[in-house]
């Protein structure tokens, strides 16, 4: 009876106790009660103050899905995900690649791939801002083909420079995943592959991309799980998802509703919705990048 | 196999925890015998170095004279405002006894969380805020009637501008014509034109929810004669006066003479803007860097300074239910806004104190910085935001509105105040 109930190794349990009372308290409380708040009339009191807090079945989801801002916020990661995953898959793949080989100053390239990513938000913004505001180096750059208006207050444009921003800042980090990955597969598949008469591009392909894949669905899941989180981007780079929201994400607003405007239940809802959606797109892509 | 019942397993206890959480959290507050309890208290003071200096120098007087209800003081911790920080530690229970740095606007917020004590609690309460205010004192009282916070300070706002940037422009420095919205357009146009600023005036076009106190509030306040954006639970701004001063704003954006990407230093102070809407506090900040001249904000009509209001930007101070020896906060906060207070207030910082008629209350210190005393005949017109539920979602959803009509001129003005106005309306009246 009691080898069923702990199994048959219970120091097992006693080791994996603290990890596990950590994900429970730290992870799936506050999601059991987000959970909770999105389908009740919420709000935050101070310790004590007897409110009622009723039921309210989907309301909260009903108000949530018929909100045009709610709709923008989603678009925006969505055109925010086409972009950031791309990019940082291939980029980093790339530069990871032409890192492991014999480059000069190899280290020195390293380091600053991987300065951004250690480097506060709110300093590499303030660079961003130096260059791409509307009197910035990058239009000065540019004189006339500086484009009106300028990227930061452009609605085309805003959305597209946060991805390309974040894809810079965390590039070092997921260079360093496929670094991690790159010594795994073996010098003697790309000497058999010469021998074959495959060029670097043809070794690239055939051997690297298939060889670092498990590397390449952990930098995926990665990117979505930094796109469902954006935040400090549209809040810092385009004032609080600005031009008029075209740079909002489903993060900001939680924040706007939840924490500003006192209404955590319609936050909760959003971030419900949000932590659903990316489950699937991460599910997708893992079966999609693991297929064999 | 075992994975699948140990992520049951989780999930179960997780909603069982959460379950019991949310089924928690009644209890009592406090009552009359809080109101009347005294001992040690703690505050929390604004980080700016010219209040701070102050609010020491008033809890040292405090202490010396009370030595057994000593008062703590410390900065409002850092957060992205200080309105999150005040409602994060109500919700967690260990808010200060006072907060010298309210902002009304979330005062609607703070008092559904249950977080504030209303002041008429106490016996001289009302009476208290009433006689040092006067009239203006109705503007904070909340729904119910009951004060939840003690008007304390006010920045109105007026039309800052530099000498040397309008003299360099073709404007005759000493006299600018800024009254209607013709002659500040004309004004800014030569500023622009003549590449003497970037910008005329550069008020923040980004999107967070109080930026329209500095930009169509107070034109607005003046343009109606002291109307606030909410009147019994109806928007107000959806009328000729508020479509006239959108539609001003719009043309200064259009024209290129307000700038519509955010400068993320200070525009005037850098010699990027000419012009600035700013309260008092500005004299101390530019005083000595920029050669600058004080207007009221412009109307259509150009309607004369004395009868000229605008938005107060007053900060006030609210007691918070944690506290356990209501009885010395109380006496703390007369204390602080005491005349005497308010004097060295003034003094340090030159903020007005919300006091009837502050001109009068203290000669000496206006004839020695005549360069306040229009401030504070302005401070006799003042508009608060409106004491209304939801105030800061309808703040949000009017900036948003605004911004996207005015700011970026994707809608036209009149929908724009009209969609406005539907969403006010409904959150208003909840």
């Amino acid at each position: 009876m009691l080898t069923t109930v702990l199994g048959r190794q219970p120091l097992g349990l006693a080791f994996a106790a603290p990890y596990a009372v950590f994900l429970v308290l730290i992870f799936a409380y506050p999601v059991g009660l987000a959970v909770w708040i999105s389908f009740h009339d919420y709000f935050f009191t101070a310790p004590g103050v007897a409110v009622d807090r009723p039921f309210v079945g989907l309301d909260n989801y009903t108000a949530v899905l018929g909100d045009p801002e709610v709709h923008k916020a989603f678009l925006n990661v969505a055109v925010f995900l086409v972009i950031n995953v791309p990019l940082t898959v291939v980029l980093s793949l790339v530069l990871a690649t032409a890192l492991n080989g014999a480059v000069r100053g190899r280290i020195f390239f390293r380091v600053c791939y991987f300065v951004p990513y250690i480097s506060a938000s709110v300093a590499v913004v303030a660079v961003w801002l130096f260059l791409f505001s509307n009197g910035g180096f990058v239009n000065q750059l540019l004189g006339p083909l500086a484009p009106d208006p300028s990227w930061l207050i452009n609605k085309g444009l805003a959305m597209p420079l946060i991805a390309l921003f974040v894809t810079w800042k965390q590039l070092g980090f997921f260079i360093l995943l496929y670094l991690a990955a790159l010594q795994n597969v073996g010098k003697e598949l790309y000497e058999s592959a010469a021998m074959d008469g495959a060029g670097k591009l043809g070794s690239f392909m055939n051997i690297t991309v298939p060889g670092v894949r498990p590397a390449t669905t952990l930098v995926v899941i990665l990117s979505i799980i930094t796109g469902a989180n954006l935040f400090t981007e549209p809040y810092l780079l385009t004032n609080g998802g600005g031009p008029n929201g075209a740079s909002a994400s489903p993060v900001l607003l939680m924040y706007q509703r939840g924490i500003e405007q006192g209404n955590p239940d319609t936050a909760a809802a959003i971030g419900v919705l949000l932590m659903i959606a990316f489950l699937i797109i991460a599910f997708v892509n893992k079966r999609f990048l693991e297929r064999d | 196999m075992n994975m699948k019942k140990t992520t049951t397993l989780g999930l179960g206890l997780a909603l069982a925890l959460s379950t019991a959480a949310c089924g928690g959290g009644n209890g009592g507050d406090g009552g009359s015998e809080a109101t009347s309890a005294t001992g040690p208290i703690k505050i929390w003071l604004s980080n700016n170095p010219e209040e701070l200096a102050w609010g020491n120098k008033m809890v040292e007087a405090w202490n010396k004279a009370n030595p057994d209800q000593k008062v703590t003081a410390q900065e409002i911790p850092a957060g992205k405002s200080s309105e999150e920080v005040i409602g994060a530690a109500i919700t967690a229970g260990n808010a200060p006894c006072l907060v010298f740095n309210t902002a009304p606007a979330a005062v609607p917020q703070f008092e559904k969380q249950g977080g504030l004590v209303p002041l008429d609690s106490f016996a001289d309460g009302k009476e208290y805020i009433e006689s040092r205010t006067g009239d203006a004192a109705t503007q904070y009282q909340s729904p119910d009637g009951k004060y939840y916070q003690l008007p304390w300070k006010a920045n109105p706002v007026m039309i800052f501008y530099n000498k040397d940037l309008l003299k360099k422009a073709g404007v005759d420095p000493e006299n600018p014509p800024l009254s209607t919205y013709d002659e500040f357009l004309d004004t800014s146009d030569k500023i622009v034109s003549s590449g003497a600023a970037q910008a005329a005036i550069w008020p923040a076009p980004s999107s967070e929810f109080y930026q329209s106190w500095f930009d169509f509030y107070p034109l607005y306040a003046a343009e109606t004669g002291g109307t606030q954006l909410v009147e019994d639970d109806k928007a107000t701004f959806n009328s000729t006066e508020g479509k006239a001063v959108a539609d001003f704003w719009a043309t200064m954006y259009e024209k290129g003479y307000a700038q519509k990407e955010a400068y993320k230093a200070d525009s005037f102070a850098d010699g990027k803007a000419a012009m600035a809407i700013v309260g008092p506090w500005a004299i101390a900040v530019y005083g000595d860097s920029v050669n600058w001249g004080v207007a009221p904000v412009p109307t259509s009509t150009g309607i004369a300074p004395e009868d000229t209001y605008t938005f107060s930007d007053a900060k006030n101070v609210a007691m918070y239910s944690a506290c356990k020896a209501q009885g010395t906060a109380w006496e703390v906060l007369k204390f602080a806004t005491s005349e005497e207070q308010d004097g060295a207030l003034l003094e340090e910082t030159g903020q007005m104190p919300m006091r009837e008629d502050v001109a009068s209350a203290y000669p000496d210190y206006f004839k020695a910085n005549p360069e306040y005393q229009t401030f504070a005949d302005q401070a006799a017109r003042t508009v608060e935001v409106p004491n209304v539920t939801n105030s800061i979602e309808i703040w949000q959803d009017f900036r948003d509105d605004y911004s996207k009509a005015v700011i970026f001129g994707e809608t036209d003005v009149d929908s724009a105040l009209a969609d406005a106005a539907d969403k006010v309306d409904g959150l208003a009246g909840q």
